[in-house]
């Protein structure tokens, strides 16, 4: 078992791909390091959410992902 | 009455706001919004993706809110997922209550909501290429109206 990355909307096309698996647990640090250098960027902004387990977290960094967690990473929403 | 949801396919909102009228029987009024894709110029097509274990939740949560804040007798929340093609329903809401101004304030609440902290991502295919639609200022301002 592993902890699944989903990448969606933009950030998909940022990856190039629809997810990666890494092994657990999962935490702030190891997340940024385990997706490139463009998309850690983008993590750190703001406007980009997490969510672990179907539960988007108030606070990103305190990321604790466990073995069969899907961690989601959320750029903002689209408006219009 | 309360009916929230996600389609993956065309619908015609008079065959969703039709029975949730008549699931309101006492109602005083109701009022109903029904957004379709913008036909633009060259824009040839519309898709929208989320994320399956928060959207929907996000909306129910959404309309906890409306039911909080208005005197509802029922609500009806619908968006649509996927691809589709200018002219074409992309959401509909509609609420019950005993007084118009409840049903009006509460599908334009929802509606602020939706279009801008709801989770869904858009993007438009122009030319036969797809690109994403960013935040708008002009969202997070109606968004504000509604913050005491």
């Amino acid at each position: 078992m592993a902890v699944r990355i989903l990448f969606l909307g933009p950030l998909r096309d940022l990856a190039g791909k629809e997810a990666i698996e890494v092994s657990a647990p999962l935490d702030w640090s190891v997340l940024l390091q385990s997706v490139g250098e463009e998309l850690a960027g983008q993590l750190q902004s703001d406007r980009v959410n997490v969510a672990c387990a179907g539960r988007v977290l108030s606070d990103k960094t305190s990321l604790n992902a466990r073995d069969g967690d899907e961690v989601a990473l959320l750029p903002p929403v689209s408006g219009g | 009455m309360r009916d929230i949801r996600l389609l993956d396919q065309a619908f015609a909102p008079e065959s969703l706001t039709k029975p949730f009228v008549r699931a309101n029987p006492g109602l005083g009024g109701y009022c109903t919004f029904v957004g379709e894709v913008r036909s633009e110029e060259d824009v040839e097509a519309l898709e929208l993706s989320h994320y399956e274990p928060i959207t929907l939740p996000g909306m129910q949560g959404l309309a906890d809110q409306a039911f909080a804040r208005f005197d509802l007798m029922g609500l009806l929340m619908v968006h649509r997922i996927g691809e589709m093609l200018p002219g074409e329903p992309i959401v509909c809401v509609s609420a019950a209550a005993r007084h118009r101004r409840d049903a009006i304030q509460a599908v334009d609440f929802c509606m602020d909501h939706l279009k801008s902290a709801a989770w869904f991502w858009k993007r438009e295919k122009r030319g036969g290429e797809w690109s994403w639609i960013e935040p708008r200022e002009a969202d997070h301002h109606d968004l504000a109206r509604w913050r005491k």
